[in-house]
């Protein structure tokens, strides 16, 4: 089931039950994370994807169910919305929670690319440095497991390649393992390792990504994997755009050459 | 007057060419609808044209001396109670017990509002005890406070105090309540321990309310000072206006009242001063 070696897996969940009474379920989930491996959770809006990350993250207070989760003590969660605290500096809210944090927290601001903003605001940031700032908070707790939930979501095109190549560069530097969210059919196949499909509250696909280096093959691959991810989605075939990151950011009904 | 430079006289030769196009660009400034920057003692402006108001109506004989005495009375009036040191004296014991009843009433109120918005079973019980004691006008609680407590400081303070926690408990738990869960999910996500959550994120989160509660419970203990200082008091500024109104002097009445409003006054620009300095993270119209 997952793809790198065959070490104890980093997540594992058994059986995952989750009714609410307003929204979201899960239906019976069974999922590995091997210790570095990058998966995407690929789903339609409602289709579980949220539920399920919030169970992992442990966050789902009003939630009911069943199962087994077994998950590493060190993990960090980024949300769609930077969520910084508006009262508290760049610097603060990155060591939030982190005892003697000392030099590390400005050492993540500058991995992420802002370094010299400690003392900020955060209404001071624009939206994407602010989620950049959120990555760095995630980082700083130097996570086995990083949970992200649809983390480039509100982030406008260009913003997000650009948060695309700044998170694969820091979790190939740090070596988590994670969880992303995603709707973004492409973000899943660009990033991650292993995509995995949620469909009404049960896991419908998992596929190893297995992206050839570079050239024609890569473009192929990129395109097969696709298609298949928008036929299981029910989108229907699309022409194949030619250019990797062509798609991303544009919804699929808007998507003609 | 021109007030744009496109309207200054050039001389002929600097002035531009007239333009040929009619549909120019023009850059389109929308209406602001934020009143802007406040002015530093804009504040002032109200309590002056009042002041000027009262002044002019006194001057010219259309207020009469016996309906309200004019400023002026109540300043020389002022100055001999400072001279005998009375002023002084009434002034510094009134400020005290203020001081004293604010002190506690601003301690029960945040304990409470804390208590009562992070625990359900406190919120039950404490909310609704404050609501009661909402609706009893302190008039009414002050034999029971004498039987209680005697006539002494203890009374006072205490009537001070229950006047002051109420307007704390409401906005302190009103924005404690209104904090965003977002912001708990995330320490919840960061495993803060429960004080770091309450240092962190319920303070910061709910001290907009807290001054805004500070501010009425200021003004609060001030105004129970006048209800406790006619009980069995032989000082204090609510004494000297009470005393006052016995031999009809109105003009040291004025004086009372005057203290009052100056202490009023003062007392929420310094709350004020210090919401500006504490909540400067924040962006909003009033700033």
């Amino acid at each position: 089931m997952s793809a790198p070696g065959h070490d104890a897996p980093t997540v594992r969940v058994r059986d995952l039950v989750r009714t609410f009474t307003y929204k979201g379920v899960l239906n019976g989930i069974d999922l590995d994370i091997a210790p570095g491996e990058f998966v995407a959770l690929l789903g339609r809006s409602g289709s579980g994807k949220s539920t399920l990350l919030r169970a992992l993250a442990g966050i789902d207070h009003e939630a009911r169910g069943t199962g087994e989760i077994s998950l590493p003590e060190r993990l960090s969660v980024i949300f769609q919305d930077a969520r910084l605290l508006p009262w508290m500096r760049v610097l603060d809210n990155i060591e939030l929670g982190v005892p003697a944090a000392g030099t590390r927290g400005r050492e993540a601001l500058a991995e992420v690319g802002l370094a010299g903003r400690e003392r900020a605001w955060p209404h001071e940031l624009s939206g994407g440095e602010q989620q950049r700032v959120a990555l760095a908070r995630a980082l700083v707790r130097e996570p086995k497991l990083l949970l992200a939930d649809e983390p480039f979501g509100a982030l406008d095109a260009l913003t997000r390649i650009q948060m695309h190549t700044l998170l694969r560069r820091l979790v190939d530097a740090h070596q988590p393992a994670v969880l992303l969210v995603t709707h973004e059919i492409d973000e899943a196949i660009l990033l991650a390792d292993r995509i995995v499909l949620l469909d009404d509250g049960r896991l419908a696909a998992d596929l190893p990504v297995e992206l050839p280096g570079q050239g024609p093959a890569r473009t192929d691959r990129i395109a097969a994997l696709r298609t298949r991810f928008q036929r299981l989605l029910g989108i229907g075939e699309q022409p194949d755009d030619h250019h990797e990151y062509a798609a991303v950011g544009t919804p699929p009904g808007e998507r003609h050459e | 007057m021109n007030a744009f430079p496109e309207k200054f006289d050039l001389p002929d030769a600097a002035r531009p060419a007239p333009q040929t196009f009619s549909a120019a660009p023009k850059r389109i400034r929308r209406q602001r609808l934020s009143p802007g920057t406040p002015a530093r003692y804009g504040n002032l402006l109200g309590p002056a044209l009042l002041l000027l108001y009262w002044t002019v109506l006194s001057a010219t004989g259309w207020l009469d001396p016996r309906t309200l005495p004019a400023p002026w009375t109540a300043l020389t009036t002022g100055f001999d109670l400072i001279r005998d040191g009375r002023l002084q004296e009434h002034l510094a014991v009134s400020a005290w017990r203020a001081m004293t009843g604010l002190g506690f009433g601003v301690a029960i109120g945040t304990a409470l509002a804390l208590v009562s918005g992070l625990s359900l079973l406190g919120g039950y019980v404490i909310d609704g005890l404050v609501q009661i004691k909402r609706g009893i006008p302190i008039l009414a609680l002050i034999p029971f406070m004498i039987l209680w407590l005697g006539i002494g400081e203890a009374m006072k303070i205490t009537l001070i105090a229950t006047a002051v926690f109420v307007p704390v408990y409401i906005n302190t738990h009103n924005a404690l309540r209104a904090i965003d869960i977002r912001h708990v999910e995330l320490a919840e996500t960061v495993g803060l321990s429960r004080a770091q959550f309450i240092r962190h994120v319920v303070v910061p989160g709910s001290l907009p309310g807290f001054l805004t509660g500070l501010r009425f419970g200021v003004t609060s203990s001030w105004l129970a000072l006048v209800v406790v200082e006619q009980l069995n008091a032989t000082s204090g500024i609510g004494y000297m206006v009470t005393l006052a109104r016995n031999y009809a002097q109105t003009d040291v009445m004025l004086v009372g009242l005057v203290v009052y409003a100056v202490l009023g006054f003062g007392s929420d620009a310094l709350v004020r001063q210090l919401e500006r300095r504490l909540l400067g993270w924040r962006r909003t119209l009033g700033r």
